[in-house]
């Protein structure tokens, strides 16, 4: 849903980031304005990973130049945690398996630590498992996964349901979504796609990294970018994905190219 | 286990033995002349110093600092309140055999004449008798805890020693007999909040098909240390959970030892130790194998904070008569600060040819993904440190026996209690 007069959730601006001694980003530029949905595509190690783990707070990634802002706050101040609370969410493209901790004890903290931001009460055992039994319908998970620990054990599907049942709990207000759809079969994708649907509305954004239109056949983006380089190289509306499916990065990349030279 | 003859040396611990000898009352009571064994054997071996093998990372020289006489009676316990379905017996030093009403249906205390004949019979397996922390044990131990278990026990046992603050060296020994098919949950409960020795052996005789869940945990001081020996011989058919958690002591060495006499029997090892500040923890077990098919499930764990040393040294023995043996050993190891040191050793001596023997050791630290993966979802650093060391603590706590939970194992050995 594009309003011009949303208000603006996420601003990045001319953002250069490095891992260990290699650039990955070199210059990225985005805005993101509430109810807005955004796709964001590209290649294999054209930064698109880079960008979400930098917008989550990941301490391997070292921002060298540029901003974020997050509704006029500095993003990039905050720790990893502090950006959770206060409404950023990344689903992970590999969600990681932590073997002990228990899934249903994993997201009561994490739900509760948001809320005390939100100046919500913590919820206690009870009134979490109520709270967690009614949004595990929005990807339609089997409550056993709630005594499993972390991940650990569960298949591809199952791990990316995982994150959108964290998202549904979190109520986040930019949710980054990292190749969610990767590995899941053609059920498990509507599921997951259906659940993020549900979860959108005028008040808050989605940021989805894909490779493919599949997904964007079911979540309708309202903005399609394509990374290369470490650089947002090309914007424009959910046909611009369409038109990457036909023809592929290279007619891209010779398109840029002309541009440049013109 | 035979000490490695010295040339002849005295340390300040040799010299802390003969004063604590000299402080001695002369052998008396029933124990008399296991304690005037002890005591010769103990006057003329040396204290384990570090350049013997079996001793090289585990140092008792601050043993010195204890003062060198005998606790003679343990206050009461610092202890939870008793739960009505678990029988508990606490023990002080001195005080007399308990009355056999207090003991579940199907415990009894072994009579004079088993004692004699049964004590130190699986201890003289692995030769234990000449070590030297078996030797300070059986020159102070004035009682022993002999019982006898018949059939299934369905009431959980624990133990609780409690040497307080007391300075000086408490000694504590139990005999355990279960009959063929006997079967029991015992757990024991050893605490000090002070600079004293905890001195503990324990023997355990497994007949055919008997099944034996014991359980130990160890909440030290750090100006306290534990030396604990558990001998264990079972039968074909038997089986045996050994489980301790251990927190806090200057210095802490457990030994279990394992014998399957003919093979044939099944034997689970689950040990955590965690340490920090200058503390010291060394696990030392040996599981010998004396006929086929026999099994050993074995995990150790080790948290080592600040300047703290976690040592293990897993001994497996598969003679050639061990035939189809299954054994798997795992030791991980966590290491949370620069200055902390880990030593891990898996040793297993395998002869015969047609076996199944794994072993495996990690060293890590926590694992940064997992860190920001909590993170990343509002969980702050030392609350996501705090989960993740509670789960890697907790494939050792949740095998405890039952009776464990109402000690808060796990609040009380990552001090969150």
């Amino acid at each position: 849903m594009i309003r011009s007069e949303a208000p603006v959730l996420i601003d990045i601006r001319d953002l250069h980031a490095r891992v260990e001694d290699q650039l990955i980003l070199s210059g990225v530029n985005l805005t993101i304005r509430a109810g807005e949905i955004h796709a964001l595509m590209g290649r294999n190690g054209s930064g698109k990973s880079t960008l979400s783990k930098v917008l989550a707070g990941h301490p391997a990634y070292q921002v060298t130049k540029g901003s974020v802002r997050y509704m006029g706050e500095d993003l990039l101040a905050l720790d990893p945690e502090q950006r959770a609370r206060i409404g950023v969410f990344l689903g992970f493209q590999y969600p990681v398996e932590i073997p002990g901790v228990s899934n249903l004890e994993f997201l009561r903290v994490s739900t509760n630590a948001r809320r005390l931001q939100q100046g919500h009460e913590e919820l206690d055992t009870f009134a979490f498992e109520d709270l967690v039994r009614e949004r595990l319908g929005i990807v339609q998970m089997d409550p056993a996964f709630l005594e499993r620990s972390v991940n650990e054990g569960f298949s591809g599907g199952e791990k990316k349901r995982n994150e959108i049942l964290q998202m549904a709990l979190l109520e986040p207000v930019v949710a980054i979504l990292d190749e969610t759809d990767s590995g899941l079969d053609i059920d498990a994708l509507r599921i997951v796609a259906s659940g993020v649907n549900q979860l959108a509305n005028a008040d808050n954004t989605t940021l989805l990294i894909t490779h493919y239109q599949r997904l964007l056949d079911l979540i309708k983006p309202d903005y399609v970018h394509v990374m290369d380089a470490g650089r947002i190289v090309r914007s424009g509306g959910k046909d611009l994905a369409l038109e990457l499916e036909q023809h592929g990065y290279e007619w891209l990349d010779r398109d840029v190219a002309n541009q440049e030279l013109a | 286990m035979v000490e490695a003859p010295l040339k002849k040396r005295s340390s300040a611990l040799d010299d802390w033995c003969k004063c604590l000898l000299k402080t001695l009352d002369a052998p008396a009571g029933r124990l008399a002349q296991s304690q005037a064994v002890g005591r010769e054997r103990l006057g003329l071996m040396p204290a384990p110093h570090r350049h013997q093998e079996d001793w090289r990372f585990c140092d008792l020289a601050s043993l010195v600092e204890i003062e060198p006489r005998q606790i003679d009676a343990l206050p009461q316990p610092q202890a939870p309140l008793e739960n009505s379905d678990v029988t508990r017996l606490v023990l002080g030093v001195d005080q007399g055999p308990q009355a056999e009403d207090s003991l579940p249906p199907g415990v009894s205390f072994l009579n004079e004449v088993d004692l004699q004949q049964l004590l130190g019979q699986t201890l003289k397996l692995t030769n234990a008798e000449e070590h030297w922390p078996v030797a300070l044990n059986q020159a102070l131990v004035s009682q022993v805890i002999g019982l006898r278990v018949s059939g299934v026990v369905d009431r959980p046992v624990e133990l609780v020693f409690d040497a307080g603050a007391d300075e000086g060296v408490m000694a504590a020994r139990l005999l355990l007999v279960l009959e063929e098919k006997a079967s029991i949950e015992l757990l024991q409960v050893h605490m000090s909040s002070g600079s004293n020795l905890n001195s503990v052996v324990i023997e355990a005789q497994l007949k055919r098909g008997a099944h034996l869940h014991h359980g130990l945990l160890a909440f030290g001081h750090t100006q306290a240390a534990l030396l604990s020996h558990l001998a264990v011989e079972q039968e074909p058919a038997s089986k045996v959970t050994l489980v301790s958690a251990s927190h806090r002591w200057g210095v802490m060495r457990h030994e279990p030892q394992l014998t399957q006499l003919e093979g044939g029997a099944e034997s689970e090892l689950r040990a955590l130790q965690l340490v920090q500040g200058d503390q010291l923890a060394d696990t030392h077990s040996l599981v010998c194998f004396k006929g086929t098919e026999g099994s050993l499930d074995q995990l150790h764990k080790a948290v080592a904070d600040g300047n703290g040393r976690s040592v293990f040294n897993g001994m497996v023995d598969v003679p050639r008569e061990a035939q189809r043996t299954k054994a798997a050993q795992l030791s991980r190891s966590l290491l949370l600060s620069d200055k902390a040191r880990i030593d891990t050793k898996p040793e297993l001596e395998i002869v015969a040819d047609d076996v199944k023997c794994t072993h495996g050791a990690t060293v890590s630290r926590l694992q940064q993904e997992e860190l920001f993966y909590l993170q990343s979802r509002g969980v702050g650093p030392a609350q996501a440190s705090q989960l993740l060391l509670r789960a890697f603590c907790d494939d050792v706590l949740s095998s405890l026996p039952s009776a464990a939970k109402d000690w808060q194992p796990v609040e009380r050995l990552l001090d969150e209690a």
